[in-house]
């Protein structure tokens, strides 16, 4: 696919997008509040990883690998487990991005999606405890995008969220002072899980799940994270410095809690299809 | 946080391996190409429980400028392990020895490669192991070969790599992870099939000279056999690419038009090879 060189094409595009959208059509052929087709592999990794999967959002795809490790826990959360997530935006992925050590974009990625889980405590953290200031279990989701056509947010959310609750991995117990494998496989405990949502703002038009050429010329992106019960866990306004009115930020939450369902839907559908 | 403990024998009494193979049995190898769209050319391997994705960009224009090279093409390979690929979790940041798997890659892959028709640009070609289970760098070759021809980046010879090693006392082909660790030296090696020079040749352990030169026989062998796989894969992709074919003799009619494409792409005694098999 070459070289994007997004400044002189975005200036074409733009137009091309703003145009349509006023007769509100995406350049996809999408209604505004439409997700890509979404499509859900588990257990990709199957000998090396306690939990993985890949997730296919249109042609955006990212990979999510699990290793559950025991550790010690942080001193001001001592009964906690704890659970980390990153991402790197692998050169494999895409022309635009580089090798390297993570840039603003992957460390966004990562922080995002990882708010999500925590805000939402998606994952019940005291039940990851093995002894109290001594030993917990350590989560530690790895997000990989493999092809990039935009919003690697919510694929990768999607892709955390399925690796997360598909992941069984060896408990562990303490005898005599000894980490022992007590023989059992564990899951990890499941509270609260929350879904993220991406809706680009191009002009006064608001798009869920933008391909890349909408995000090129989106004035901004707000990303939510929604419960179980429709509430807001975490948010983010990022991908551009253009400003959002309050109007517009309703439009959002509105659609973006709508849609929430399906990826819901979506996310335990590819859960059960693995028990 | 998956325990693994040494295996009591590597070779059983009936001479088979860990994993029933017989010494100089591959393991399964499935190859695809074009398995990433963003990227000009891929291919993803599986080799026994190894899984690799291989993507090349290019050639394009070289950043940072001064690494350029007024007379030919860099090429600039980039082999990563994903965290949870390994036992236990790697750490992020790239390790020495993920840096010295891209430089010898590099060596590998580049004696097949035309690069002087692109002075000045680079040929990006990146590596993502997602599990890996031993023999992932000559699995890498294998496949990144095949995604260079997926880009098509002018090429004297697809590369085949395969690693013989050595495995209580015997010579073993395409070594499996507890074969590596536990066994008794590893020779992964990569070749040009036509000339059968090698272009990537390590080793570790201990041989004889014998044994050494039995191995790199033992190697070619394999290799040969993987090259096949990989024109192959080449040719499915291809065929399956074809616009529209509506009858079945149509399709074919494209897929002779594709394989033409491939002749420039490999060089004549490629074709003449494949004429000969079929």
């Amino acid at each position: 696919m070459g070289d994007f060189s997004a400044e002189v094409v975005s200036h074409i595009d733009r137009n091309y997008v703003m145009d349509l959208l006023k007769k509100g059509e995406r350049i996809d052929g999408r209604a505004l509040d439409q997700y890509r087709p979404i499509e859900v592999q588990v257990d990709v990794v199957p000998a090396k990883a306690d939990g993985s999967c890949i997730v296919k959002l249109g042609n955006t795809s990212v990979i999510a690998g699990i290793k559950v490790l025991v550790g010690e826990p942080y001193p001001d959360t001592p009964d906690e487990g704890v659970t980390m997530i990153s991402a790197e935006m692998a050169p494999i992925a895409s022309p635009m991005f580089e090798a390297g050590p993570p840039k603003e974009d992957a460390i966004e990625l990562a922080r995002v999606v990882d708010r999500g889980v925590r805000e939402s405590e998606t994952v019940d953290a005291k039940a990851l405890c093995i002894e109290a200031g001594k030993k917990v279990y350590m989560v530690f989701v790895d997000i990989y995008p493999l092809e990039h056509d935009g919003n690697l947010i919510d694929a990768s959310s999607i892709a955390s969220n399925v690796a997360m609750m598909t992941t069984t991995f060896p408990e562990m117990k303490i005898e005599d002072k000894e980490l022992v494998p007590s023989g059992r496989l564990m899951k990890i405990p499941i509270k609260n899980l929350a879904v993220e949502c991406t809706i680009a703002k191009i002009g006064t038009s608001l798009v869920i799940d933008p391909i890349l050429k909408e995000e090129f010329v989106q004035d901004c992106r707000l990303t939510m994270a929604i419960d179980q019960n429709d509430n807001l866990t975490a948010m983010q306004k990022g991908g551009g410095i253009g400003p959002i009115s309050m109007k517009q930020i309703e439009g959002a939450i509105d659609m973006a809690i709508e849609r929430s369902k399906d990826i819901r839907k979506i996310t335990e559908d590819a859960v059960k299809s693995v028990k | 946080m998956s325990p693994e403990t040494r295996p009591d024998f590597l070779i059983n009494p009936e001479g088979l391996r860990l994993d029933g193979r017989r010494p100089d049995e591959l393991r399964k190898i499935e190859l695809e190409c074009g398995v990433l769209k963003t990227a000009d050319g891929s291919a993803s391997i599986r080799q026994g429980k190894t899984y690799i994705l291989a993507a090349v960009y290019g050639p394009r224009e070289l950043h940072p400028r001064h690494l350029a090279l007024n007379d030919r093409a860099y090429l600039r390979c980039v082999y990563r392990m994903a965290t949870f690929s390994v036992p236990d979790r790697k750490r992020a940041a790239p390790s020495r020895r993920e840096r010295e798997i891209s430089m010898v890659m590099g060596n590998a892959l580049e004696p097949a490669l035309f690069l002087e028709e692109f002075p000045k640009a680079v040929v990006d070609v990146f590596i993502q192991v997602i599990q890996a289970d031993g023999g992932t760098r000559c699995a890498s070759i294998t496949a990144a070969s095949l995604a260079l021809a997926d880009a098509g980046i002018p090429m004297r010879s697809l590369v085949p790599a395969v690693a013989v090693g050595k495995a209580d006392g015997k010579l073993v082909l395409d070594l499996g992870d507890e074969e590596d660790k536990y066994g008794q030296g590893d020779i992964p090696i990569a070749i040009i099939p036509r000339t059968e020079e090698l272009t990537l040749l390590q080793q570790d352990g201990s041989f004889t000279r014998e044994e050494f030169l039995e191995a790199i026989q033992m190697g070619i062998t394999g290799c040969k056999y993987i090259h096949e796989l990989q024109k192959d894969a080449l040719k499915r992709a291809y065929a399956k690419r074809a616009p529209e074919a509506s009858e079945e003799e149509e399709e074919e009619d494209v897929g002779t038009e594709y394989e033409d494409d491939l002749e420039t792409d490999l060089g004549e005694s490629e074709y003449d090879d494949e004429e000969e098999d079929e």
